[in-house]
């Protein structure tokens, strides 16, 4: 399965249950969607017949709320079977809305904002000291950079020479309730990132190759690696895209039937 | 305790490799030893302790026993949801250990005061509480925590304390280890922590008249031992240097809810809060909050 098959399988599933289950978030699944595609698909070393591979790949979902993304992927990609994807929002499922551990193929529960990257860096960490191959990758949102727990460990990345983790900033520019730039300004991002000793490469969020490109890179000796990824919030669904409400909302029968109309043209 | 704590995290580490440790900027003259023997596991995370505990939590995923060394509150408050989602959610082997339990920062002042860490650590399913009375209790909790490794907290006091025990005792969660006992006594003190160091002197119960046992390892999973221990003694009195409201004594009394008759037998000494925001000599400050 290609990135861009992959994308739109995810897409696709993703709509499908926040309209069965009437949850919210899709707008933040589908702003990474296509970085959860190029990973899924190009470039984490992972299986699904052996998810806890010891030589495996880690990915931590940072911004637990777009769980379904992950989900959608793994299914898609023989973590689990696809079928399984209708559970999602129903009682004593183990789907849970913000990403859970105890789905195969996830290593880390999020859902409370700040996590995701101090405890990539303890792996990080850890897989420097025993010499391994594994790279850590920790997506994560860009109203989430509000959290200072991600700068402590940013500070402490670089300091440790973490050059096997690389994160992932989905820059969308909406949180919450309004812009980032109406909440909390994080301009100028890039040099931020560049001051903490990380090295930063901006992309175009939804080009694949080029997501694939600056995953790949390589970056000076010892440095941990920050993709800031410019996206749209809720790409691909024209009437969702740029839209705070929808990272509330839940389509109805008819606006999903748009959407996934959209995704065919 | 705290020089118990890391002679004997030291030794354990020599046979097992994946033990680490890690603090928060503090430890001067305490954990050299560990730094300089393991300078690959031990790891100073600054002045964060969010990270620090996020970290943890990295690390004992990928196989490591890792201990998180700092004082009182920073290792504990300041880090609390990690400590709830990182750690105990997902059944992670990190210890946080505190060291300066209770009032022993005495003169430092109420951000270094321990006197509502039970409370917290109570709070989340699967994380054992370790609260050590003497430094040998210090040993025998380090040795279990290193054979079982889970979710804990391990409560340290700070530094002299005299020992109870000659040798290192056999501890397991939720039972009460006999410190002292006289034939055909009804009454007993039953500690936590620290706080086994000034019972009897505060107390002021004779050995003819009042047994004394400590309680280092107890949780949420442990609670049904505690009625068939009740039922050898006609009074049982508590003590601890924590404050009443989610510390040691109202976790044996909720453990004995549904048990009338067991739960009339307890009484409570507990910190008085007024000792909160006092500063002074731990004994000073342990005798305004235990009046």
């Amino acid at each position: 399965m290609t990135s861009q098959q992959l994308a739109n399988a995810i897409r696709r599933s993703a709509l499908h249950m926040v309209h069965k289950a009437n949850a919210s978030h899709i707008g933040s699944c589908l702003s990474i969607t296509d970085i959860v595609a190029v990973l899924y698909a190009d470039f984490l070393r992972i299986e699904h017949k052996e998810p806890n591979k010891p030589e495996r790949d880690r990915f931590i979902l940072s911004k637990g709320h777009a769980g379904v993304a992950i989900y959608a992927a793994l299914a898609h990609r023989g973590f689990f079977d696809v079928d399984q994807l209708e559970d999602y929002g129903k009682d004593g499922s183990q789907l849970m809305a913000h990403i859970s551990h105890k789905i195969r193929g996830v290593e880390f529960s999020t859902g409370s904002l700040g996590h995701g990257l101090p405890f990539g860096v303890g792996k990080a960490k850890s897989l420097q000291m025993q010499k391994s191959p594994s790279r850590v990758v920790v997506l994560l949102s860009d109203g989430e950079l509000d959290e200072g727990s991600n700068w402590e460990a940013m500070m402490f990345a670089a300091h440790h020479k973490l050059s096997n983790l690389m994160a992932i900033v989905d820059y969308n520019k909406l949180q919450s309730l309004t812009s980032i730039e109406k909440t909390l300004g994080l301009e100028p991002l890039r040099e931020k990132f560049e001051a903490f000793g990380w090295n930063c490469i901006e992309v175009q969020g939804h080009d694949h190759s080029a997501i694939l490109e600056a995953l790949q890179r390589p970056t000076a000796s010892g440095q941990p690696k920050m993709i800031l990824a410019h996206t749209t919030k809720g790409k691909g669904v024209s009437y969702m895209e740029n839209q705070v409400a929808w990272h509330y909302r839940s389509p109805n029968a008819e606006l999903l039937a748009q959407a996934l109309s959209e995704l065919e043209a | 305790m705290r020089n118990a704590f890391i002679d004997e995290l030291v030794a354990l580490a020599r046979i097992n490799p994946k033990i680490a440790l890690v603090v928060g900027d503090l430890g001067y003259s305490v954990v050299e030893p560990f730094a300089n023997e393991f300078p690959e596991r031990f790891i100073n995370a600054g002045v964060a302790e969010q990270n620090m505990m996020g970290l943890a939590a990295g690390m004992a995923s990928e196989g490591y026993l890792v201990f998180v060394y700092s004082i009182a509150n920073f290792p504990t408050f300041r880090c609390a949801e990690q400590i709830r989602n990182d750690v105990a959610y997902h059944g992670l082997p990190v210890t946080v250990v505190a060291v300066g339990g209770g009032l022993a920062y005495g003169n430092l002042g109420y951000s270094h005061h321990a006197v509502q860490d039970y409370g917290l650590m109570r709070l989340f399913p699967g994380m054992l509480i370790a609260a050590p009375g003497d430094p040998m209790e210090v040993r025998a909790c380090l040795r279990y925590l290193v054979s079982h490794p889970q979710p804990s907290y391990l409560r340290l006091g700070k530094t002299g304390e005299k020992h109870f025990h000659a040798s290192v005792p056999d501890v397991s969660p939720g039972k009460w280890l006999q410190i002292e006992s006289s034939v055909g006594v009804k009454q007993v003190i039953l500690t936590t922590g620290a706080a086994l160091q000034w019972a009897r002197q505060v107390l002021a119960v004779p050995l003819s008249s009042s047994a004394l046992y400590s309680m280092p390892l107890w949780s949420m999973a442990v609670r049904a031992e505690q009625v068939t221990q009740m039922q050898a003694w006609q009074k049982v009195t508590t003590f601890e240097d924590h404050l009443l409201d989610g510390g040691f004594g109202s976790w044996l009394l909720e453990s004995l809810v549904r048990e009338s008759q067991q739960m009339s037998k307890v009484d409570i000494r507990a910190l008085n809060p007024s000792v909160c925001g006092l500063v002074g000599k731990q004994e000073t400050l342990n005798a305004v909050g235990w009046k």
